[in-house]
Order: structure tokens, then sequence, then C-alpha cells
């Protein structure tokens, strides 16, 4: 079985930032793998070591800065890794859900896998609908918030279980092949070790521009258009306790003793 | 004139608060638009769901009866030949985990743009514009679009819609086809049972991302000892295997309304916030001032957890 995941490199924000237009200003950002794509790397490749998948291919739509965050894939386990770039996603401010799902999809095509493992969703815009789309595009099935899946694929289906609100999980059998979006605390993803770092740098990495996949340009140019970016009106009327530890664990015992719960 | 299609949000014969709640957002499009609101209710007992949701600003509500749980195939077939059939601008549906199961498959059926997890809708009949959180919750933005699309809205940011309706409750006789249903719901299961439950605490001691390591962890059982206090978490730490799920408080946890909440290192996205914003009393004990949990809270400590919580210890064993 072959499983292909979808790695995404998420932009994070330090606690204090500012805002240039419609973006963070560069110096207040990092770069980081998706959380959520942490764990459905995690998982493929303990499918793999299970005897279930024989190989694990990640799949990312980003500029060759990301590679780094990409190798951290192939150094948990991942055997190679497809990476989409092209001069005409440059400009794009955000790639909207159909544009990433145009060109996810086409790398599936080519790829054929049993099974693609996606984070629910992406630290940053947190759109929560590619995995689901591109299932749908390619006439997958899927599964959207899996938390659990069951190392046994024999026969063509995974069941899994979905984490619904309120402590309630759905346990749903789905025919493959398919898309399942997966939840963080699956499982308790790895940390890359310094022989898999080492052996990272020989993984192979394809890099494809849209031509090379059959993406015709216009199908990119994104219908949502991000046209403002601030923070959010703080609605807090907090009371800020000042001083040192010790005084203002003083005045949070008195709170407690004020309020009956603590002696 | 342009109408908008609202699609119900149920589980094992209960509505959940956000099919009432979407009546709202889509009353107030409709309105900016001058068309009528439309509300799907599929599988389960969609007759007794109709009754409920007759509420004011309901123009029309269609039932398809198939099945008793979601489905997302079902969904999905029954949505887009609703589409077809009454032509809406907006498809309207909960960002929830079964939301997140069709919405965006019905938007690449349909070809039409999605936006997820809105927090406010507007439209002058031509243009979307929507707004939404990036970056966990550090910034808003709006997005506009053009034209048809589908909306996913979060729970709790519309009131819910109140009054009796006078909607006109119709059966749509939706062509479900079995052979594209790929997948079978067997069962629900509650998790998070066990020892505790933390809803029934009056004063929670709830651990985050801030204490780092799993070691550290003690320092707050102590804490809890000392205060004889429940001890609860956000998500990461349950995540990580540091705690069971049962001492999980928010969207996918537990929702918990005690006297009084102390969030330690927490910094409270809005699905934890979702499970703790009933309590009484909100104190926040965090580094970064600016860290959404200080929208909630009714005290704050901004300072090291590690030195804070050792004087609060000493302070109720001294």
């Amino acid at each position: 079985m072959k499983i292909l995941v979808t790695v995404k490199e998420v932009a994070t924000v330090e606690d204090e930032f500012e805002i240039e237009g419609t973006e963070i200003a560069q110096q207040y950002l990092g770069a980081d793998l998706n959380e959520w794509d942490d764990y459905a790397i995690e998982e493929a490749v303990q499918l793999q070591e299970d005897g279930i998948a024989d190989e694990v291919v990640t799949v990312t739509i980003g500029p060759e800065d990301c590679e780094q965050t990409i190798r951290q894939a192939l150094a948990k386990g991942a055997d190679r890794a497809v990476r989409v770039w092209d001069d005409a996603l440059e400009d794009v401010d955000l790639l909207d859900v159909n544009a990433k799902t145009e060109i996810l999809s086409a790398v599936i095509e080519e790829e054929d896998p049993d099974l693609v493992l996606s984070g629910v969703q992406a630290g940053d815009d947190s759109f929560a609908a590619t995995g689901v789309s591109v299932a749908e595009n390619i006439g997958f099935q899927w599964g959207a918030v899996v938390n659990h899946l069951e190392h046994d694929l024999d026969d063509g289906i995974a069941s899994v279980r979905r984490e619904l609100e309120g402590g309630v999980e759905e346990l749903t059998d789905i025919e493959l092949p398919a898309v399942l979006t997966i939840q963080t605390g699956i499982n308790e993803p790895r940390y890359a070790s310094l022989r898999g770092i080492r052996q990272a740098q020989q993984k192979p990495m394809d890099v494809k521009a849209l031509a090379d996949i059959g993406v015709d340009e216009s199908t990119i140019e994104t219908e949502l258009e991000l046209t403002d970016m601030y923070e959010p009106e703080s609605e807090s009327d907090v009371t800020t306790w000042e001083g040192s530890a010790d005084e203002t664990a003083s005045e949070l015992g008195e709170l407690l003793r004020d309020k009956g719960v603590a002696q | 004139m342009t109408d908008v299609l609202a699609v119900a949000d149920h589980r094992r014969g209960e509505l959940r608060d956000v099919s009432y709640e979407i009546i709202t957002a889509g009353r107030q499009l409709a309105d900016e638009t001058g068309g009528d609101l439309h509300l799907a209710v599929i599988s389960g007992t969609v007759d007794e769901f109709a009754d409920k949701l007759n509420r004011e600003g309901v123009d029309a509500i269609h039932t398809v009866s198939h099945g008793e749980e979601f489905n997302h195939d079902v969904y999905s077939q029954a949505i887009t030949q609703l589409y077809d059939e009454l032509a809406p601008q907006f498809v309207v549906t909960p960002n929830s985990v079964n939301g997140l199961d069709y919405a965006p498959a019905i938007a690449n059926e349909l070809d039409l743009p999605i936006v997820t997890d809105t927090v406010d809708l507007e439209t002058d009949g031509e243009t979307l514009i929507a707004t939404r959180e990036m970056y966990g919750g550090k910034v808003e933005t709006t997005n506009e679009l053009e034209g048809d699309a589908v909306v996913t809205i979060r729970g709790a940011e519309w009131p819910a819609a109140e009054g009796t309706g006078d909607a006109a409750i119709e059966a749509f006789d939706a062509d479900i086809d079995e052979d594209a249903i790929g997948s079978t719901v067997s069962g629900f299961e509650e998790v998070g049972g066990g020892d505790v439950d933390i809803s029934e605490a009056e004063l929670l001691v709830s651990i985050g991302r801030g204490i780092e390591e799993e070691e550290n962890l003690d320092l707050i059982r102590d804490l809890a000892d000392a205060l004889d206090a429940t001890l609860s978490s956000s998500r990461p730490i349950v995540d990580n295997g540091w705690l069971p799920k049962n001492r999980q408080v928010g969207q996918s946890g537990k929702v918990v309304t005690p006297d009084v909440y102390i969030a330690i290192g927490i910094s409270g996205a809005v699905q934890h916030v979702a499970g703790m914003k009933g309590s009484d009393t909100i104190v926040a004990i965090n580094t970064d001032p600016n860290a959404p949990i200080m929208d909630i809270a009714d005290y704050a400590i901004v300072d090291d957890l590690f030195d804070v919580v050792p004087e609060l210890i000493e302070e109720f064993e001294g």
C-alpha cells in the first residue's frame, strides 16, 4: 500500500507583532511544520513500520524555503517528497481551497496512492477544508477529523474514529482509496533521530512546476480575496494583579478564600 | 434577489445549538440579498426537527428523510440537488466536525468557492465579505468573494433564532444513490469517562502548553492537592498523553462551569474557551498579556507559572 501525506509549512507569529497591509510584518513571522501534518506523518510512518504501507510520499505546495520543513518529514521516516512551486504562485496572497485542491489532486492522480493522510487544518489559515475537497475532486472516499485509525486495511476498508464535539467519537468504516484528515492526539509524533536527519538529506525531493503536473495557471486564480487584517478588539476587562510572584499569589489566595473554594 | 440555503446539524436524535444560530446568520444574509431563507433538514426524525426549527425568519424548510444519522454522502447528494432546485446564492453550513465533512465536498462538486469558520458575514447581494480568524485567533481578516459560495459558520457567534415561524415545511424528494455511499457509521462512543467528572468541580486548576514538560505536571498536581481542587487541562496536554481524556476542557472535551477556573499556561484558543467560558470567575496565569485567555479572564497574573505556582502552594500549605 502506498500512502501520500500532505505536508504544509505554516507561518507562526510571535506574541508581539505588527500588521503591514494584509500581512503580518515579516520580522514577526517564523515557519514550522504544520502541527496537524506532524501527526499525519507519524500515522503514515507507523503504518509502514507495521508492514501495511510500502511507501510513504509527502506532497507540499511551497517555495524552496520550505525544504527544511519537508526534510523533517523525511527524517521521521517518509521515503520521498514532492514539492510543487511555480512563479505563478509567487504573488498569490492567499491560496484558496479550490486552488490547493487542483494542485494536490494533480499530484495524487500522478502518484496513485491507496490512502492520503492530511492534517485536519493548517495552523495559520485554518480552513480545514482541503482534504475533503481533494477527496471529492478525485473520486476518493474520505473522513474528516480522524483521531483513530485501525492498522488493518486488508479488505480495502479503513476503520476510523471521527472526533465529534463534546467527547463523542463516531466509529466509521471508509472504503479505500480515501483521504483521511488527521486530528492531533491520534498518536505521539516522534522526534527525528540523528540517523534519520542524516538519511533525509539523501532522500529524493521532486520539484515540480504547475505545467509538470498538468495544472493550468488560470485554475489557481483564487476567488477568495483577503482584503483586511487587524488585531481583534480586546473585550477584556481583566483585573491584572501586579507585583512579585509571592504578592500576586497571595492576591489569588485571597480571592479563592473569598469565593469559599479553598481554605 | 438571491436566496440562502442553510443546513441544520443534529446528532443522535438531538438538534445541535448551531442549527438555531444558522437561522439567524442565514436570515441576515437573506435580508441583505432581499431573498428567502431555506433550511435543509437531512436524516433522522426530520419532521420533529422541522417543527423545532420553524422559528422566526425561516421561509421554507426542506426535509430529506434518509437514515438516522449523519452521512456525508447523503448530505452531499441532498444539498447539491437542493442547490440545483433552489439556485441559492449562498449555502451556509455549521463549521462543526460534520459540517467540515461535507461542506468542502459540495463546494468542489458545485464548483463554488468555500470560506470556512466565519464569525461575521455581510453582503450587498453581489460581494460577500466574510470575517474569519487566522494564526490561532491572533488576527481577524476580512475576505471577499463574488457570486455564489459555500460558507461555514462558527458556533456561538450568532444568537439562536427565537419565536415561532410560519415556514412552509416540505419533504424534498432527493434521489440518493446508495452506490455512491462509501462510508458507514457503525456506532458512537462517549470518551472521557472514568474516575473524575471535571464538570462537577467547584474549583478547577487547569493546565496548558505552558507547562512545557510532562514532569512539570507534578507541580500542578501539588497545587491541586494544596487547594483541594480538581485538575483539568487544555487539549495539547491530553494530545501528549500526559493526562487522560476525561480531564480535557473544551469543544471536543468537557464543558465546565466551576465557581473558579484557574487557567495556567493556557493561551485560550476558541475551542478551549467554548468549554470554560461559563465559569463564574476565571483567573489566568500567563506570561503573555495579549493571550486570548485575557479577553475572558476576570483576574490575571502576568508572570511565569513556575514562579507563581510554588508561591501559591506555599500559601495554602504553609
